[in-house]
């Protein structure tokens, strides 16, 4: 905001926003690099239009899928719908692993491993947001907190008749034939997918309420079963 | 073998563990059988579960008179406009054709625990090794001065969905220009918690887009009712004026009725209504009294099995079972059919017992698009079916939100009679 305030009107009318807090301008800075790895798709500034992916000013505190113009996987605006906003928690779960928040999102992106990189890369996005002082601060536990699951999790073997019985519960609402309207297809999913998914809920970075609740008490060798069988139903 | 069962099921680390000397329980005869009287949510599920998951090991007869289920979920929203009697109907074909379930449609007239056999009303006699019941409710006698079953057509319950369902909706339709609607509400433990309140909504509904100057009285016996926030905001937003509420502080719960005359008596005032819709206190479905597995109205159960406290041989789900926290919902009955259908197919044949795990959504429609929800999960204690964790709707909740909960809603229902039919 200072920095915005010290421009002059005219400059600062093409600006989206201002360039941050003082302090970040090194995360900023460093941020506009790690940026490259996102420009093929998504541009952002002064100008920005929807490309391949929407143009990413004024992203903070915006809900999942909401910005008008821009076609979204259906996926990503369920999400919306259901309550995913962006801020820099669940900016930086998503940007890690984007299919972590939204299963079929359309942004083809492995994801960002190294948590200082998304610090800094969240950093940059967030000076082209309005308002940034208005912006709540990230938890100090969200910079560069490891969203990533351990490894030990995902390589868990699920026992897939076990996974019979536990998605005896999923099918009072999920079609077992793999029909979806209203209530998404949970079958024939990667085993990844669904267990890094299911683990988002657990965390409460998916925003859905029952599935937060139904995913709270499911150890890690449930969500493993559960994935080993409906992996192969359908 | 009983007391081991218990102990085994109760340690979930045990769980993957297999039960030793299962066979005794079919002695002599073959194929163990299993026996179901009740083909709705608890019935069905069970009936469907056992029979897919043996591939033919274990005979499983479902005893259920009607031959199309008519669910009432939705039921409401039928009486709202939302959804046709035909949406509802669901046939049990499939369970006879796909898991080769033996469905018999026949009354159950009574249960001897020490033969083991069900009399049904045709005449036959049937053996069983494991008994499962899931009869619903039936109305406490005398519940509402003045009503009787007798006079459920001058004044229907329509808590039974089907013909019910159909004479409310049409009496709905005939009332005067400007009359009134009258709702006895059922004091707890009754069938679907937000079940009036929905319907409420629901007539609301319909009058205020064919007979706006109607009103609505609900003579209530509880202080508070399920999701009743939500509710009342909803009818504020929705149907301001039309609906009158009374609870017992105001005489609600102080009421008779005289179905001859149509007039309803709400604290020693006589108003002449147009239609009346008596909810009256409810209990199991009789036959479970018939069978000695109630103590009181309802049936008390084990939560790790759901079976009856009486018999280790019966077992009792849904709406007619006193199991603790769950409400009395299809997908309570869902649920605890499931668990049920696991250890009955244990103690049967052998196979893995899962340690019990439930759960409930009840979802209910307001307005158009306006859809709310509550939920939680469940375990089984020593005591009882305890509640772990829940959530509810947040009144104020944007229209977006509540569209979309009412579209999951109807995946819902989609879900679950794929669930119990096919
Ligand atoms: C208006 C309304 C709205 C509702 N909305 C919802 C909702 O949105 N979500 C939800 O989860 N629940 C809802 N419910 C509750 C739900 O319908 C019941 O809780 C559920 O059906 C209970 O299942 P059950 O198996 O115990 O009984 P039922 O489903 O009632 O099944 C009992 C069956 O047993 C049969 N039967 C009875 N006696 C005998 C006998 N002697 N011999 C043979 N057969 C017999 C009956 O014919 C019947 O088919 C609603 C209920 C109402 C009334």
């Amino acid at each position: 905001m200072q920095a915005k305030a010290l421009l002059p009107l005219a400059v600062a009318a093409f600006m989206v926003a201002g360039a941050g807090h003082a302090q970040d301008s090194d995360a900023v800075a460093a941020g506009e690099k790690v940026f490259g790895k996102c420009k093929s798709c998504h541009q952002i500034g002064a100008g920005a239009t929807d490309r391949v992916g929407p143009h990413l000013n004024g992203l903070f505190g915006r809900p999942a899928g909401a910005h008008e113009g821009y076609r979204y996987s259906k996926s990503m605006e369920r999400a919306g719908v259901d309550g995913l906003v962006w801020t820099a928690e669940t900016l930086d779960a998503y940007i890690e692993n984007p299919k972590s928040l939204v299963s079929k999102t359309r942004m083809n992106f492995r994801g960002l491993k190294s948590g200082a990189d998304r610090a800094n890369l969240l950093a940059y996005l967030r000076s082209f947001s309005d308002n940034p002082a208005n912006i709540p601060e990230a938890e100090p536990t969200a910079k560069g907190i490891d969203h990533d699951l351990d490894p030990a999790i995902l390589a868990l073997e699920g026992d897939p008749e076990y996974g019979e019985y536990l998605s005896s519960e999923c099918t009072a609402c999920h079609q077992a034939d793999g029909s979806a309207d209203g209530i998404p297809s949970v079958t024939g999913w990667p085993i990844d997918d669904f267990v890094v998914a299911m683990h988002a809920y657990k965390d409460k970075l998916r925003p859905h309420p029952v599935m937060q609740m139904m995913a709270a008490r499911l150890g890690d060798e449930e969500i493993a079963a559960l994935a080993a069988y409906f992996k192969d139903l359908e | 073998m009983t007391m081991n069962r218990r102990l085994f099921m109760g340690t979930s680390a045990a769980a993957l563990t297999t039960l030793a000397a299962p066979a005794l329980l079919a002695d002599g005869h073959g194929k163990p059988r299993v026996i179901v009287i009740g083909g709705g949510s608890g019935g069905a599920t069970a009936a469907r579960y056992i029979a897919k998951d043996n591939k033919g090991a274990v005979d499983v007869t479902l005893i259920e008179p009607s031959r199309t289920y008519y669910t009432c979920y939705f039921s409401n929203l039928y009486l709202g406009g939302f959804k046709e009697m035909d949406d509802l109907g669901h046939t049990y074909g499939t369970l006879a054709s796909k898991y080769g379930v033996n469905v018999v449609h026949d009354w159950a007239i009574d249960v001897d625990r020490d033969a083991k056999t069900v009399s049904l009303a045709g005449g036959a006699s049937l053996p069983y090794d494991k008994l499962i019941l899931s009869p619903g409710i039936d109305f406490v006698d005398g519940a509402v001065e003045g009503w009787s079953v007798a006079a459920q057509n001058a004044m229907p319950h329509a808590y039974k969905a089907g013909s019910q369902t159909e004479l409310l909706k049409a009496q709905i339709m005939a009332m005067p220009e400007g009359g009134t609607f009258a709702m006895v509400a059922p004091p707890n433990p009754y069938r679907c918690p937000p079940g009036p309140y929905e319907r409420v909504s629901m007539v609301a509904h319909m009058l205020k887009a064919n007979n706006p100057t109607a009103k609505i009285i609900v003579a209530d016996p509880k202080p508070k009712f399920s999701k009743m926030a939500l509710f009342q905001e909803g009818w504020a937003d929705h149907y301001s004026g039309m609906i009158d509420w009374i609870g017992p502080d105001f005489g609600g719960g102080n009421v008779s009725v005289d179905p001859a005359a149509m007039t309803i008596n709400i604290d020693g005032e006589e108003t002449s209504v147009d239609v009346c819709n008596v909810i009256p206190a409810m209990k199991a479905g009789r036959i479970a009294d018939m069978a000695g597995v109630t103590d009181g109205n309802w049936a008390p159960v084990n939560a790790a099995d759901m079976s009856s406290k009486a018999d280790e041989d019966v077992y009792v789900l849904g709406d007619a079972s006193q199991q603790g926290d769950m409400p009395k919902s299809g997908f309570s009955a869902n649920s605890q059919a499931k668990v049920c259908a696991n250890a009955v197919r244990g103690a049967l044949t052998g196979s893995k017992v899962f340690p019990a795990k439930f759960s409930n959504t009840c979802w209910s429609l307001i307005g158009t698009d306006d859809g709310v929800k509550v939920g939680a999960t469940y375990e089984a204690t020593d005591e009882k079916i305890a509640k772990v964790d829940g959530f509810i709707s947040a009144t104020g909740e944007d229209s977006a939100t509540r569209k979309a909960t009412y579209e999951e809603s109807e995946g819902w229902y989609a879900g679950i009679t794929a669930d119990m039919f096919s």
